[in-house]
């Protein structure tokens, strides 16, 4: 077994540099990696490239780097449900790369799995495509999208053992497993570390391979940006 | 004249017996509320369920269980939980079988243009772009007119697209519309609503059969 545990989220974020691209995990706020996010606001590294589907909300999530100024760029699919966020974009503060979902989440895959680039439909005809490589397939359009190429990938993952095995919760997963081994070092913080042999092998998500950095997170908030429910009758 | 809940009751109908359908943010979400007793469908959300089910009771809601609105939901029996990648797997290679969303603009070539308003708002395409471009049926929603008036069914759209020669159907607050080779064609009318207040809220060239039948929802 080849251990991936570190003790705490400081030692996890060991080299992180200004200048730096990372890939964040999570759908909105959920499955964001809240400890990474923290530890990136206390190390105040600036100048930084953030790859993650949303930029968070005002007081959360990504907001907190935005909010001290540490984002040179954004590359999401979706930025709504941020006022700073929209501050600094239209005062030319921020640099903004939007990309379609599911080009931004094979964007992430092919980084993990050595593609270069791929065809995908999404985009054609819109400004998206504009600049870049298309091509026809059995009467279809495509356009060519690249690989991502970062140098940390931060992912939250609801169970983990030693050996970097990831087992996600719920919706929480989105982003994350796409993102595990697409950058130079992935960083998985966990709710629950386990010894190996403690997670049954049929039921992991990420095999610990793609795993360089494991640690336990302690109080997650979990916040839930939009609480619906119905009412007992 | 129908209300977002009309619209919602009347795209209900275009949902048949085993389809995966994803719903969009806004009236689309509505649909899943009027699905007639009887039709087995599961709902798809993009970010990574299948088999989405209603909002929880007070106090069951879980951080960890949303859907691409970011509001907490449940799952039915015979749900299943994905990755992004997975989510949008499904999408571009058609195993989602109808396709719900909103529209600012529907061109008469079936263009859409639903995520930017060049310098006014730039929220983001989020997975339309990926939906738009891979589903075979797409249903647009809307009103027919914008608050201002103007006529949201057009030649041309102004607006930044989102995916070109795509939506099959409209369902307004005034009509059901088909995108056909000649231009919008007129289906169905709303309660209430006269053919000539259809032509008049409708900027592209609409096809109009004398008998245009009033919608049963």
């Amino acid at each position: 077994m080849i251990r991936k545990t570190v003790s705490n989220v400081k030692e996890a974020l060991n080299g992180v540099q200004d200048g730096m691209t990372f890939m964040l995990g999570g759908f909105g706020l959920c499955g964001i990696p809240e400890k990474a996010i923290s530890e990136l606001v206390s190390l105040g590294v600036k100048n930084i490239t953030c790859i993650s589907n949303n930029a968070g909300v005002d007081d959360f999530g990504l907001g907190l780097l935005l909010q001290k100024h540490q984002i040179k760029k954004m590359i999401s699919s979706y930025v709504g449900e941020n006022n700073e966020f929209e501050r600094q974009m239209l005062n030319g503060e921020l640099e903004v790369e939007l990309t379609p979902q599911g080009t931004l989440a094979e964007k992430c895959r092919a980084a993990q799995s050595g593609f270069p680039a791929f065809y995908t439909p999404a985009g054609y005809g819109t400004e998206v495509a504009e600049g870049k490589e298309t091509r026809e397939f059995n009467g279809k359009m495509y356009v060519l999208e690249e690989a991502f190429k970062a140098d940390f990938s931060f992912i939250k993952a609801w169970k983990g053992d030693e050996a970097g095995n990831l087992i996600f919760k719920g919706t929480a997963r989105n982003f994350n497993p796409c993102m595990c081994g697409a950058a130079k070092i992935t960083v998985a913080e966990v709710e629950e570390l386990l010894p190996a042999g403690e997670l049954n092998p049929n039921e992991v998500h990420v095999p610990g391979i793609f795993v360089q950095r494991i640690f336990q997170g302690s109080n997650y908030e979990k916040r839930i940006e939009q609480r619906t429910v119905k009412t007992k009758s | 004249m129908l209300d977002k809940i009309g619209i919602a009751k009347r795209i209900a109908k275009e949902v048949k017996d085993g389809y995966y359908v994803n719903l969009g943010i806004g009236i689309p979400t509505l649909v899943a509320n009027y699905v007639k007793d009887g039709i087995n469908v599961e709902f798809q959300s993009e970010n990574g369920v299948l088999g989405m089910g209603p909002f929880p009771f007070e106090g069951q809601e879980d951080a960890d269980i949303i859907n691409a609105g970011k509001q907490t939901i449940t799952t039915l029996p015979g749900a299943s939980f994905f990755d992004s990648v997975t989510s949008f797997g499904m999408i571009r290679g058609q195993h989602v079988d109808l396709t719900i969303l909103g529209a600012m603009e529907v061109s008469e070539c079936g263009d859409i243009a639903n995520w930017k308003i060049p310098s006014k708002m730039v929220k983001g395409m989020g997975g339309a772009m990926d939906l738009v471009a891979s589903a075979e049926n797409i249903i647009v929603a809307m009103m027919h007119t914008n608050r201002a008036g103007k006529s949201k069914l057009l030649k041309k759209c102004s607006l930044p697209l989102t995916g070109v020669a795509c939506v099959k159907k409209i369902v307004t607050n005034l009509a059901v519309i088909e995108i056909t080779n000649e231009g919008f064609k007129l289906l169905e009318r709303a309660p209430g609503v006269s053919v000539q207040d259809i032509i008049e809220a409708t900027e592209g060239v609409l096809i109009v059969n004398e008998n245009t039948p009033e919608m049963v929802l």
